[in-house]
């Protein structure tokens, strides 16, 4: 009896929680997923098949165990006059016990390590992609193509604020997708520039890490085209969780023809670096690539005290020019500050210094032009 | 006297264990404020340093006042040896976390960089080696250029002091069986001798690290060689110095008459540490300077 | 004079009084008891870290913390919650019980013993003192990964230096235990008729030995790489960032059994005592406490299936891992079949251990999951492994140590628990235990990465429930406070043998037991 009022407790607060809890969920999104996401590669096919399975076998022996645990829970209570038995061992059970769950092991390291062979196996590709990580943003290079770009966050700081609201791919798209050929096998080698991050793809069924001076390799075959998403999964700082991946998958022929469009847009951007800009179009420019800075220096150049300096009123982006040129090609060797000449064109570098230079309070009315920059690589 | 049968000695309350926890605090703090400029970082660190110092000469005292005036019986002796033969186990794993550093950096780390001709063109990789933007290596003890370094090579200074250490531990076996035959005077002797062979052995670590620096090109920053070099020797050479300065100790009490033939566990601990600190020199000069 | 150094009395010893009665104490009781408050004031502090992840993930967007901040919560959660709510939890049951259940008179080293409790506090001080700094605490995740760890300021250098501290602290306790298991035990009390919990932690203590020292190599590395520029991780200097992983986890994985070991003891002494029937398969459970240990040393790097080992690397750590399946599921099928045939009765203790068999069964399922490498490439790094570890870390560890405190609280204390309460305290732990963690597994498998402080729409239900659930688990802790200085201020008096089936040496003593037990060894049978 004396239980009563404890369950009945219990149970009132465990209901009341859950009713709050379905009522607090916005069911704009319910999605409710509670499986791995249907898989669009074969390599994702299979763990899906995998984990299915493995999956079963835990919740059989769950409910084996715990079945036969809470059938003595009930059964041999005191209160229903159960005596205690006296038996202590059993030689023969015990090694029942050790044998059978040591054959359902192996049952189930069978089909797993085929998946891994699978997994492992990168000959014959017909595409390679180089993946950098930085902190935080993804590069991607085709070498045989010579195209090379810089994916980052596209979600506007005010949905993450919750000054808007948030779109439908709310954290989970970006400026420039990884374009990827359907039902080609792409082989795919990892990288860092910084610290380590993790290339991931539910849907495609592979995740690696991006490590600093070392090359992974992975490979993916799409089975179809479409937008595919996925994050960032290992933690590389502040920004860990602004750093998505995205994917389009284009059919053979809309692939080669983005390809052309990459090919002439670089001829392009190498066109500009020759040309001498006004401030005006500097100061355009500079604000757009200021973007990848901001993340460490603030959106209003305040930097995070303690951990990423100012740029307003800063000494360096107020002081000689050539020091500042110098920082952000170079960077700082040690910390975040990472040295941009590999990963911004000499129009970018130019701008962004420009516009450093005259913002957020910071007034030399200097303008960098790229031709300064390149003369300097 | 603790005459009752079966009884152990449990001690009264002391205080300095806490006097030992504020020293380790403020060590730590300090030179965590030291490592990052920070204004009194030294000086807290030094304060540290003093109070740990002075917690260990009156905690030790206080051990030795006990076993001098017999609180102390087998059972006791018994605890303090297996907690000496434990301990010794934890250094052993410490020691190994940074051999097994030098295994896979050597082994599998360097290797791969080799391999990877996409980020690192023209790395050939080999060991010794201080990475592919490192300075490159050169036959052992040869004088160096910019850019280059050279290893100390094992059959100079290193042999020697391979020769030492396993030396002093012969010579403090010597001394360990003088004092079970009560010969004290041969115990003295004996136990000076090691703690001079100790000695010299740092002094001659200390060159050899002078040389390093000055002539060889051979840094903590050299690469991974370097690092592992450093750190596997450093650290044994701390571990040298404490051994040392325990066994001095020793030696002092071992002059004051301290110590009988069956009782004597604080000689036997310094002992075998002395032996844990050979035995690994052992492991180093085979996988540092050797191979 | 010197006879009153010996412990064959109860009362006239001479001690400081008030603080630094605590401060100085070489008596295991009073250090015992210091070392479960620290704990369960760490249990708060981390705790209160985890509402703040909690509430910060409530919704998508940023609305409480910013997402340096939100890592520093999360690194420093689990750093407060492992080396300072579970370790030093457990060997306050340690100092507290062995002693008792051996039937020696005080740990084998007092002095000792005090110094590594006193330790701790300094250590926690600096961990925390960590977020006063500038630059703030370590937000590099609790398994601090180089290259991330090389960055970041002042608060980095002074975490590493509080792992030293508390490497100092569990090696020296752990020293401790072992010399006091193999050296004070009562002269019949042989090695296996100790009881479990005792075996338990000698191999616990082991285990604590052989790789604390290990991560303080790991992190004296870091250190070395950030001031003295050394190159141990640093590809440029021909090191490795994956050095650091294979070091910490060589560290790493034998620590997650460090904390549930002692778990496995106190499981081991409750549910017999309820059961009114003796253990099942005494033996195999030291056996298999034993081949979980000596597994443990070689599984580390399946927490690292995704930084691109070579194919064997894989192979070899799958297996081995799949491996230690076996002998803990010895230990869960001997529990069962203790309670299997047995004349029960449910007081808090028993459900808490009953909830632990169940829920540490859970956990340790979806850990089997994760040890299939490629299943692992979609698992790891996401909530399912979060999942997967509250449900071995809470469900087992935490909840394991709550069973303990009611089991060996009235022989402490002199005073029973109020039931009524304990009772309802463990069925809204349990309740909302499961409505944080259980949907986490959901999470994980729909492709939510840890350690991230917004996400993506679709996650949001679950991430409310959880959120949700997490409140309730935190403010049902506040119960348990109540509940447990409602006991030692008074209440029904507790028999010596507190319960009707207990059964061991610590239940032949009053309750509360004397200052000073067993001046005399007792007899054992
Ligand atoms: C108390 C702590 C604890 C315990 C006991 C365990 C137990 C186990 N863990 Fe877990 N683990 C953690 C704490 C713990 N773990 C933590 C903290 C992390 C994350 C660290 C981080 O990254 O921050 C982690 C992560 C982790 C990973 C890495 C995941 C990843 O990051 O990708 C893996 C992978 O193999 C794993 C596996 C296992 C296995 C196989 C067990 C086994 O010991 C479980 C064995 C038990 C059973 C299997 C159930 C009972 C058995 C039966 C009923 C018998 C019948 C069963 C069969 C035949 C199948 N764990
Ligand atoms: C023993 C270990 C342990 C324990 C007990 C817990 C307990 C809890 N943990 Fe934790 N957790 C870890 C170990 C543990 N955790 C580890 C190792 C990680 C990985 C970290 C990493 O990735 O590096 C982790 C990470 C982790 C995450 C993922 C964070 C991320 O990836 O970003 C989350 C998120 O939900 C979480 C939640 C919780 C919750 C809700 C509890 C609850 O059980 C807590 C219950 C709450 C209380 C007991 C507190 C009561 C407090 C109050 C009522 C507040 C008022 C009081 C004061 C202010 C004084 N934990
Ligand atoms: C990952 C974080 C990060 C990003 C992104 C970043 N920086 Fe920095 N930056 C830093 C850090 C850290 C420092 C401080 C380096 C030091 O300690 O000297 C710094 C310093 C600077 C300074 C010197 C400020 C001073 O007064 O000391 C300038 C100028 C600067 N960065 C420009 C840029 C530009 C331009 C970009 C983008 C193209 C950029 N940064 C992107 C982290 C970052
Ligand atoms: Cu990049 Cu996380
Ligand atoms: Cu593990």
């Amino acid at each position: 009896m004396m239980k009563m009022p404890v369950f009945r407790i219990t149970a009132i607060t465990s209901f009341l929680t859950g009713t709050a809890a379905f009522i607090a969920a916005p069911n704009l999104y319910a999605e409710w997923g509670l499986n791995l996401p249907p898989p669009s590669s074969p390599v994702a096919a299979d763990i899906l098949d995998l984990h299915n399975m493995i999956m079963l076998v835990c919740l059989i022996i769950l409910i084996i165990v715990s079945g036969a645990m809470f059938w003595s829970v009930f059964r041999h209570r005191k209160s229903r006059g159960a005596v205690a038995a006296k038996f202590s061992h059993s030689t023969k059970l015990e090694i029942v016990w050790t044998i059978i769950p040591f054959l359902i092991l192996v049952g189930m390291a069978i089909p797993s390590t085929n998946v891994l062979l699978k997994m492992e196996d990168t000959t014959d590709s017909t595409l390679t992609i180089k993946v950098t990580g930085y902190q935080w943003k993804w590069r991607y290079e085709y070498p045989e193509q010579g195209i090379s770009f810089f994916s980052t966050l596209s979600t506007a700081r005010d949905q993450i604020e919750n000054k808007a609201d948030k779109g439908e791919n709310y954290l989970l798209e970006v400026d420039n997708p990884i374009v990827l050929p359907e039902g080609r096998k792409v082989r795919i080698l990892l990288t860092a520039n910084d610290v380590i991050h993790a290339w991931w793809i539910p849907k495609f069924g592979v995740k690696k890490d991006a490590i600093p001076g070392y090359i992974n390799e992975m490979w993916v075959n799409v089975d179809e085209p479409g937008t595919y998403r996925g994050q960032c999964a290992e933690l590389c700082g502040k920004d860990h969780g602004y750093m998505p991946i995205v994917a389009e998958v284009l059919s053979e022929q809309d692939f080669n023809a983005w390809v052309e469009s990459q090919t002439q847009l670089q001829a392009v951007a190498d066109e500009a670096a020759d040309k001498t800009w006004s401030s005006e179009e500097l100061m355009a420019r500079g604000k757009e690539v200021y973007g990848q800075c901001a993340a460490c220096h603030g959106a209003e150049g305040q930097g995070v005290p303690g951990a990423f300096p100012a740029i307003a009123g800063s000494a360096i982006a107020t002081g000689p020019i050539d020091s500042h040129v110098d920082l952000v090609m170079n960077g700082r060797p040690g910390t975040a500050m990472a040295a941009f000449k590999t990963q911004l064109n000499d129009l970018d570098v130019a701008a962004v210094i420009t516009y450093q230079r005259n913002s957020f309070g910071n007034n030399t009315g200097d303008a960098v032009q790229p031709a300064e920059i390149k003369a300097k690589r | 006297m603790s005459g009752v049968p079966g009884s152990y000695y449990l001690p009264n309350p002391s205080v300095w264990p806490i006097i030992g926890s504020i020293g380790l605090f403020s060590l730590a703090l300090g030179f965590a404020m030291l490592l990052n400029d920070v204004g009194a970082g030294p000086w807290i660190m030094l304060c540290g340093v003093a109070i740990i110092l002075y917690m260990m000469a009156g905690w030790f005292g206080t051990v030795i006042g006990e076993s001098e005036s017999g609180h102390y019986n087998d059972h006791v002796d018994m605890s303090f040896r297996l907690s000496m033969g434990w301990f010794i186990f934890s250094e052993i794993m410490f020691f190994a976390g940074f051999f097994g550093a030098l295994f896979y950096a050597r082994m599998l780390a360097v290797p791969w960089l080799a391999d990877t001709e996409l980020l690192w063109p023209g790395y050939g990789g080999g060991w010794p080696t201080a990475g592919p933007e490192g300075e490159t290596a050169i036959a052992a003890d040869t004088p160096v250029q910019a850019g280059q370094f050279s290893t100390i090579g094992a059959w100079g200074i290193p042999f020697v002091n391979t020769a030492i250490l396993l030396t002093s531990s012969v010579t403090v076996t010597i001394a360990h069986w003088a004092l079970k035959n009560n010969d004290r005077g041969k115990l003295v002797l004996w136990l000076a001798i090691t703690v001079v062979l100790g000695a010299i052995f740092l002094v001659l670590q200390a060159m050899e690290y002078i040389h390093a620096y000055s002539e060889l090109g051979l840094t903590l920053g050299t690469g991974v060689y370097g690092a592992t070099f450093f750190m596997l020797t450093g650290f044994h050479g701390f571990h040298v110095t404490i051994g040392a300065i325990i066994l001095t100790v020793i030696l002092f009490r071992c002059i004051r008459g301290h110590f009988k033939p069956k009782y004597h566990f604080a000689f036997e601990a310094a002992a075998w540490y002395w032996h844990f600190v050979d035995t690994v020199w052992v492991g180093l000069f085979i996988f540092v300077y050797v191979l | 004079m010197a006879t009153a150094d010996i412990a064959h009395h109860d009362d006239h010893d001479h001690h400081p009084y008030g603080f630094m009665r605590w401060v100085t104490t070489t008596n295991h009781k009073d250090i015992g008891t210091m070392y479960l408050i620290f704990s369960l004031v760490m249990f708060f502090v981390g705790g209160a870290m985890a509402m703040m992840i909690r509430a910060e993930l409530f919704q998508p967007g940023l609305q409480v913390i910013d997402p340096q901040t939100f890592n520093m919560m999360t690194t420093m959660h689990a750093l407060i919650m492992i080396f300072g709510a579970v370790m030093p939890g457990f060997v306050g049951f340690a100092n507290w019980q062995i002693p008792l259940m051996i039937g020696a008179p005080d740990m084998a080293l007092p002095r000792l013993n005090n110094w590594s409790f006193w330790i701790l506090p300094f250590a926690f001080t600096m961990l925390l003192g960590t977020l006063l700094v500038e630059g703030g605490g370590p937000a590099g995740g609790w398994t601090l990964y180089a290259p991330l760890s090389i960055q970041g300021g002042m608060g980095v250098d002074m975490t590493i230096l509080a792992i030293h501290m508390m490497g100092i602290s569990s090696v020296l306790g752990a020293i401790n235990v072992i010399v006091t298991i193999f050296n004070m035990r009562a002269p019949s009390m042989t090695l296996m008729k100790m009881p479990l919990f005792v075996w338990t932690w000698l191999i616990t203590a082991f285990l604590l030995i052989a790789v604390m020292p290990v991560l303080a190599g790991a992190v004296t590395m870091l250190l070395t790489d950030r001031h003295f520029g050394t190159a141990f991780f640093d590809p440029a200097g021909g090191g490795d960032p994956v050095l650091f992983q294979h070091v910490f986890w060589f560290f790493g994985h034998p620590e997650v059994y460090i904390l549930i070991l002692p778990a496995f003891g106190v499981i081991s002494e409750i549910i017999p005592t309820f059961a009114r029937k003796p253990l099942f398969g005494y033996d195999s459970m030291v056996f298999a406490t034993a081949g979980i240990a000596f597994l443990s040393f070689i599984v580390w790097a399946h927490h690292m299936f995704t930084v691109g080992m070579p194919l064997t690397g894989e192979l070899f750590f799958m297996y081995s891992t799949m491996l230690i399946a076996v002998p803990t599921g010895v230990k869960v099928f001997n529990w069962i079949s203790t309670m299997w045939r047995g004349s029960m009765t449910f007081e808090t203790p028993m459900l808490f251990a009953v909830a632990v068999v169940f829920l540490f069964t859970i956990g340790g399922l979806s850990g089997l999951m994760l040890a299939i490498t490629p299943a692992d490439f979609q698992y790891h790094d996401t909530y399912f492994v979060v999942a997967h570890f509250h449900y071995v870390l809470f469900s087992g560890s935490i909840m394991a140590m709550m069973g303990a405190v009611y089991y060996w609280l009235p022989k402490w204390t002199g005073h029973m628990y109020n039931e009524k309460l304990g009772q309802l305290h463990f069925w809204l732990t349990a309740i909302f235990f499961n409505i944080t963690f259980f949907p986490q597994h959901f999470l994980g498998l729909a492709g939510m990465p840890r350690r991230i402080p917004d996400y993506a729409l679709q996650f949001t239900e679950f991430n409310v429930v959880s959120s949700i659930g997490a409140f309730g688990l935190g403010i049902a802790q506040l119960l348990f406070v109540y509940i447990v200085v409602q006991t030692i201020r008074g209440g029904q008096k507790a028999s010596d043998e507190v319960w009707e089936g207990s059964h061991g040496l610590e239940w032949t003593l009053p309750s509360p037991p004397p200052y000073h037990t067993f001046a005399t060894p007792p007899q054992v049978r």
